[in-house]
């Protein structure tokens, strides 16, 4: 059993899909006409399909973001007319849970930098879940930096659960890796646009997507905590996961209305992977659309316009001042 | 500019009490368990006079002993909303204002302008009795007034952190604060300003991996706790007991994570040492 609500729920449609596959099959091979049948069993599979995702609460968008085959950064980064992966942070080590690089995007220069979960268990070990140490954001603050200087857009990716919570990466100050990343995306003076295509886990996820325009997947979700641990500082109950979920406002719309988020890419019904290849180049049409736009901009009002973008960022009461003195 | 008012602190709004004890007149040490005389306590800098430990400071305890003369605060008049519209076990109006209650502020970070030796200086400073020090919306403005401020008027600038990361009752627009206090840094610090940060028990979470570790400098308080993930994560992770130096001030300077680790009563002479290097 799936540990994924989206995984178990998908378990019945595929046998479905098998019993059409296998029904086509059959009519292909006979003469018989097969085709009204066929007709039924699709039109069945469409409304149970809308029935099972047609609408998403913030719960099942967390497990839609965690989907085992939802397409991660490589799957993006495959999409772009090439890639020459770059490693290491030049201290210590290569982290595999982010991947960055050189890429043409429609033939432009640019530089990517996504985290990078695993496909399956054996990857999801080299890749620690796509939970970055230190080493892996002082990679991203090295790129960053080198796509500043060479005047190269800087694309990421957004995909974990969150920085690695590990005693290594303590004794290698993660807070010191999150920090400088956040600087260097800050400074950095070139367009910068982040896509957040699966789980946007707190700062860990942050490191990579204080960006210019932020462009994110209908059923991703981006958070100040995952909905387990707000759960349980908060109710002492990680039981209460759902509830949080829905209450962290955690979700593309949310964030969108908010001002955080810049564009929502749509998905199809069921999720990104069941057309990942159209999603995919979807969100690049959405980023090349970006980067073209930025482009037109000096790096002073490019700057300026970042600055600016997050310095709003929040609301407050102004509160009566009491006479003092 | 950003619209403030710059308010004078003289209507002696300060913290009711010191972390393990009440408004009363003795105060328990957590560590050695001394019964401690409140006025004692005071004048040994919320330090314990058996054992050496560091209680938390309230904000304005603090600004006492670092700020010489008048602190004029900014941004006190910029509150916290509810742009959730939170609850958990109680609504987030109702802990705000329990919290406010509880510790004399209206947020977690006190922010304003004083003398700390000969230099006049931006100081802000957080206080763990409010929201376990969280950084919200508020937390997040005040510091970037502070830092745009201490920019225009060309000081440097030391904040004392105190807090368990991101405020979770105000979502993403708490996780934000990190992007935009980040950015007020870079602009002070691009000026040639000096930035310098004194962590304090405890600082972890969003704070960590924000302003605190972007400092020019960074002081820790002797024992302090200071990480990014909270000890209860990490020993859930990793399934075993971490020992009990992990994350300490002293943990953090022999792994090159800050530059030193000061006792609280050097801590002044510390703060105005570095700005006779470093400030001109």
């Amino acid at each position: 059993m799936s540990n994924n609500i989206i995984v178990e729920r998908e378990k019945g449609l595929v046998e479905l899909e098998r019993r059409i596959a296998e029904l086509r099959q059959v009519s292909a091979a006979q003469p018989l006409d097969m085709s009204s049948e066929i007709a039924a069993l699709e039109q069945k599979y469409r409304e149970i399909l809308q029935e099972l995702f047609g609408a998403l609460t913030p719960w099942e968008k967390v497990h839609m973001a965690r989907h085992p085959a939802r397409p991660t950064s490589l799957d993006y980064i495959s999409h772009l007319d090439r890639f020459d992966e770059l490693h290491g942070d030049r201290h210590y080590r290569d982290d595999p849970s982010i991947v960055g690089g050189f890429a043409l995007l429609r033939s432009r220069p640019v530089l990517v930098i996504g985290q990078q979960r695993g496909r399956d268990t054996k990857e999801n070990l080299r890749r620690n879940f796509g939970m970055p140490a230190p080493e892996g954001y002082r990679k991203a603050s090295r790129l960053a930096k080198l796509a500043s200087r060479l005047g190269v857009p800087i694309l990421t990716f957004v995909d974990t659960k969150g920085a690695d919570p590990g005693i290594s990466s303590e004794e290698h100050a993660q807070s010191e890796a999150i920090a400088t990343c956040l600087a260097e995306f800050t400074m950095a003076r070139v367009p910068i646009v982040a896509s957040v295509i699966g789980e946007g886990g707190s700062g860990g996820a942050l490191a990579l997507a204080i960006a210019d325009r932020v462009i994110m997947l209908e059923h991703s979700t981006y958070s100040v905590a995952s909905p387990e641990g707000c759960a349980a500082i908060l109710w002492s109950d990680s039981s209460k996961a759902e509830e949080a979920a829905a209450r962290l406002k955690l979700t593309a719309d949310d964030l969108h209305r908010f001002g955080i988020v810049d564009e929502v890419v749509p998905e199809p019904l069921g999720g990104a992977h069941r057309e990942a290849g159209a999603v995919v180049d979807r969100t690049l049409e959405a980023v090349d659309a970006a980067v073209t736009r930025l482009s037109a901009l000096s790096p002073e009002s490019l700057l300026e316009q970042r600055y600016e973008k997050y310095r709003r960022m929040g609301e407050w009461r102004a509160e009566g001042l009491k006479p003092t003195g | 500019m950003p619209d403030w008012h710059a308010i004078k602190n003289t209507d002696g709004r300060r913290g009711k009490e010191t972390e393990g004890a009440d408004a009363a007149m003795w105060s328990k040490c957590p560590k050695c368990a001394e019964v401690l005389y409140r006025r004692d306590l005071a004048a040994n800098l919320y330090v314990c006079t058996r054992c050496g430990y560091h209680f938390r400071m309230h904000a304005y305890d603090r600004i006492a002993a670092i700020v010489d003369g008048e602190f004029v605060e900014i941004g006190r008049d910029v509150v916290p909303s509810d742009p959730l519209g939170w609850t958990d076990k109680k609504t987030y109006p109702a802990k705000l204002g329990s919290d406010r209650e509880k510790s004399g502020l209206s947020e977690s970070v006190v922010c304003g302008f004083g003398k700390i030796g000969a230099f006049d200086a931006g100081v802000g400073v957080m206080d763990f009795h409010f929201r376990g020090g969280t950084m919200g919306q508020v937390t997040g403005e005040r510091v970037t007034m502070l830092l745009e401020e201490s920019r225009r008027r060309k000081v440097p600038c030391v904040l004392f952190t105190a807090s368990g990361g991101a405020r979770m009752e105000e979502g993403m627009l708490a996780l934000m604060q990190m992007a935009k206090t980040t950015a007020a840094v870079t602009r002070f610090m691009e000026d040639g300003n000096f930035f310098l940060v004194v962590l304090t028990d405890p600082t972890t979470g969003g704070v960590a991996a924000s302003f605190a570790f972007q400092a020019d400098v960074i002081v820790a308080e002797s024992k302090a706790m200071i990480g990014f993930a909270g000890r209860r994560v990490i020993e859930q992770t990793i399934r075993q007991r971490l020992p009990d130096q992990f994350q300490t001030a002293e943990f953090l300077l022999d792994k090159g994570a800050i530059d030193m680790v000061v006792d609280r009563h050097a801590l002044k002479d510390t703060i105005v040492r570095l700005f006779e290097y470093a400030v001109r």
